[in-house]
């Protein structure tokens, strides 16, 4: 099963390898990892997919949780959750296409951040399965390059009476 | 206090850490730290190889419990210890190991000597540290020590610029090292303690098995106390032999690929399993579907990732190993309706199986009047050192012979290489466990493959005044290796002839060392009796039986209840 693991750690040098190692040493797969500073300069938060049994995932958290770096690891797919990824794509807009492509961008709500004679690029935010969504709807319309984030992950706020 | 260069920032830092004897060898990324240790009362063993350096401090604190330290210089220096600080992390030995480096600015410009030491021991360190800052110094050794010997302990490298190491700075008063990010758990949760105990009453086919943990937190007596309390029989890994005494009524010495018939069967048969401070390693559990598959199972250990890694358990107990034995024997010590000799009665037929076991097919071999037997030279080495010796091994069948036939009945007394296998362990092992204990019997238990791996050492071990003793079970292979050749691939002994060795008497001689031979089984123990009574480094020379194997043998991969025996 997939699961998304929201993890502090100590923005300190080598911290990523020290992440990455540990799941390339030990057999563990990454469908995507994103990782970026925190309020605190010192502390980054890193968005880590990955996929397997049980077993698996409560290794993968427990090892990150062993490393002297890591903060805090959280298997946030138990919990309920916000996720988000942004893609780019440069997708083919001919004369016959352009109204095509605009209106599919429009459904989902994304952006033309760059315009050129025979292309599009646009920006696209969503879950996993949106951003599917929109690339198997223009892949027959020609994507000529994409580029995506890996996903970010939030735990969402405890609910209040 | 005015400024003090770096280096001696670092010595003084080692002095506050109760640090005596380093481990290293010199070059130009820590000329500095060497001339600053040579005006300091710490002794800097100059080892001869710097993976030497490393498996002493690691012997240096098996036998002690202290951390121990290497220093070693940038490039080929630090990564001539790679080998020693990944075995030390394989068996989780705390090490502090202080590497030189080029200077800051020359760093990730492939100058002289330079190498990512940090990059590279970052799979076989529990942390690592490139220091940038000479704010930085002082405290990251601090933290390194820190981590070193808490929680699972292992290696931390530090790896040092030389113009940090040259600069001139204020030292820092000394504060208790806080780590929000690193807090092991030592006190176990009372719950799952209570949980334990009551499934150990519960029990009819109890065992306990432990592993190197129980040595590590110094829990012997504790767990003695348990195991004695409840009735409880005991089966060690090779990394946990003395943490039970081996010559007690309820041992029933080591388990796993070479482990006894008794202990495998009493794993195999028993309805809980008791682990603590082991970790279910291949070697140990065989087949992992039919390891235990009739028991409950209760595994103490303080690395989380440890639990439930190979093995489902039912009572997990993250916590120091001595703190849960605590836990437990005071829960009995209070539990009312808790009755030892009831306890006993009910243990009673388990213990008639374990019995019928060991006299059906005990720890044995067939002697020789003639040929010396490699198990006739241990049991004669325990004989003559009264079972007190610290032993260390190479690895191989040595080193299992070792395992099986000296019966330790103390902790920290046996030294061996368990989860890397190092080959080349035991003699610079021996050497820093001498350094600790001058005064005690140190052997070596080798192979003639694996003493040539660094048999440079002897040159230390002399230097040094070390008397330790190097036992070689001389059967001219690679003998392990050659056993499985025997065993799975049609006795095609492919590279494992070791057709030219050195003649070790001669050897020994030319470091200035002693060298005795035995060929025949009636010099064994005039050779045996003259090395302990010579003050000197001694090589003994046994010439043994060429193709013994080692047996009880779990094949890789087969159930260990799937023995081959003698
Ligand atoms: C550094 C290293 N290289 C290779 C091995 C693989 N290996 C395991 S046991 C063994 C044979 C050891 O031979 P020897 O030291 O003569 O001991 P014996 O088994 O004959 O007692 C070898 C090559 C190892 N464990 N370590």
């Amino acid at each position: 099963m997939k699961h998304t693991i929201s993890v502090l750690l100590q923005n300190k040098p080598g911290v990523l390898s020290r992440v990455t190692g540990l799941f390339s040493g030990r057999g563990f797969n990454i469908e995507s990892l994103c990782v970026a500073q925190t309020l605190d300069p010192d502390v980054s938060n890193l968005t880590v997919v990955s996929r397997g049994d049980d077993n698996v995932i409560e290794q993968i958290t427990k090892q990150l949780h062993k490393l002297i770096d890591v903060i805090k690891v959280v298997d946030i797919t138990e919990k309920e959750y916000v996720e988000r990824e942004m893609v780019l794509i440069r997708i083919n807009a001919e004369a016959h296409t352009r109204a095509e492509v605009l209106r599919v961008i429009d459904i989902f709500r994304g952006k033309v951040v760059d315009v050129s004679a025979k292309s599009y690029a646009v920006e696209i935010t969503g879950s996993a399965s949106k951003i599917k969504a929109v690339i198997d709807i223009l892949r027959p319309i020609g994507i000529k390059e994409i580029v995506r984030t890996g996903i970010i992950a939030m735990s969402r706020a405890a609910k209040t009476k | 206090m005015g400024k003090i260069t770096g280096s001696q920032a670092i010595v003084k830092c080692l002095q506050e850490e109760g640090v005596k004897t380093i481990f290293g060898y010199p070059g130009g990324a820590v000329l500095d730290l060497y001339d600053a240790l040579m005006s300091s009362d710490i002794k800097n063993v100059l080892v001869r190889h710097e993976q030497g350096a490393v498996h002493a401090a690691d012997g240096f604190s098996r036998v002690t419990g202290e951390v121990g330290v290497a220093l070693l210089t940038s490039g080929p220096g630090a990564t001539n210890g790679v080998t020693g600080i990944a075995t030390a992390y394989m068996d989780s030995i705390p090490l502090v190991i202080l590497t030189g480096q080029v200077p800051q600015p020359l760093i990730g410009n492939d100058a002289f000597q330079e190498v990512d030491i940090v990059g590279i021991t970052r799979p076989c360190t529990k942390h690592n540290y490139l220091v940038s800052k000479l704010e930085d110094l002082v405290p990251t050794i601090r933290e390194a020590f820190h981590i070193a010997k808490t929680g699972r302990p292992g290696p931390v490298l530090v790896d040092l610029p030389k113009d940090l190491v040259a600069s001139s700075l204020n030292y820092p008063v000394k504060t208790p090292v806080q780590m929000p990010s690193y807090q092991p758990t030592y006190v176990p949760h009372p719950v799952q303690i209570a949980k334990a105990c009551r499934l150990i009453m519960a029990a009819k086919r109890p065992v306990l098995y432990v592993g190197g943990g129980v040595i590590l937190s110094d829990a012997n007596a504790e767990l003695t106390e348990l195991a004695q309390k409840l009735n409880i029989p005991v089966t060690m890994t090779l990394m946990g032999l003395g943490a039970f005494p081996g010559t007690h009524e309820l041992s029933m010495g080591m388990l796993g690929m070479h482990g006894t018939y008794t202990a495998n069967m009493a794993v195999a048969e028993c309805d809980l399993l008791i682990a603590v401070g082991s970790r279910f390693d291949d070697r140990v559990t065989g087949k992992l579907e039919d390891f235990a598959s009739k028991s409950k199972i209760i595994h103490i250990d303080i690395d989380p990732t440890s639990i439930s890694k190979n093995v489902k358990v039912d009572i997990p107990i993250v916590a120091d190993c001595k703190n849960a034995l605590t836990s437990m024997n005071l829960w009995f010590d209070k539990e009312s309706n808790f009755d030892l000799s009831e306890e006993a009665a009910r243990h009673k037929p388990w213990f008639d199986t374990i019995s019928d076991w060991t006299a059906k097919h005990p720890l044995s071999y067939t002697d020789s009047d003639t040929i010396i037997k490699p198990q006739y030279v241990i049991e004669k080495l325990l004989e003559f050192t009264k079972g007190e010796a610290i032993i260390t091994t190479e690895v191989g069948q040595n080193q299992m012979w070792a395992a099986q036939f000296y019966k330790f009945n103390q902790p920290r007394h046996f030294v061996t290489s368990g989860g890397l296998g190092t080959m080349g362990y035991g003699l610079p092992a021996a050497i820093g466990a001498q350094m600790a204990f001058p005064d005690k019997t140190v052997i070596d238990i080798a192979g003639d493959g694996s003493i040539q791996m660094n048999i440079q050492e002897l040159a230390t071990a002399k230097q040094y005044g070390c008397p330790v003793k190097i036992a070689i079970l001389n059967n001219s292979f690679l003998g392990m290796v050659r056993q499985w050749q025997e065993l799975f691939y049609d006795r095609r002994y492919a590279s494992t002839t070791m057709d030219v060795t050195p003649d070790f008497v001669d050897l020994a001689k030319a470091f200035g060392a002693v060298g005795l031979r035995a060929t025949k089984k009636d010099e064994v123990i005039p050779v045996i009796k003259e090395a302990l009574a010579t003050d000197n480094t001694v090589i003994m020379d046994f010439k043994i039986e060429k193709e013994e194997g080692v047996y009880p043998m779990v094949p890789a991969g087969k159930a260990t209840t799937e023995m081959l025996l003698v």
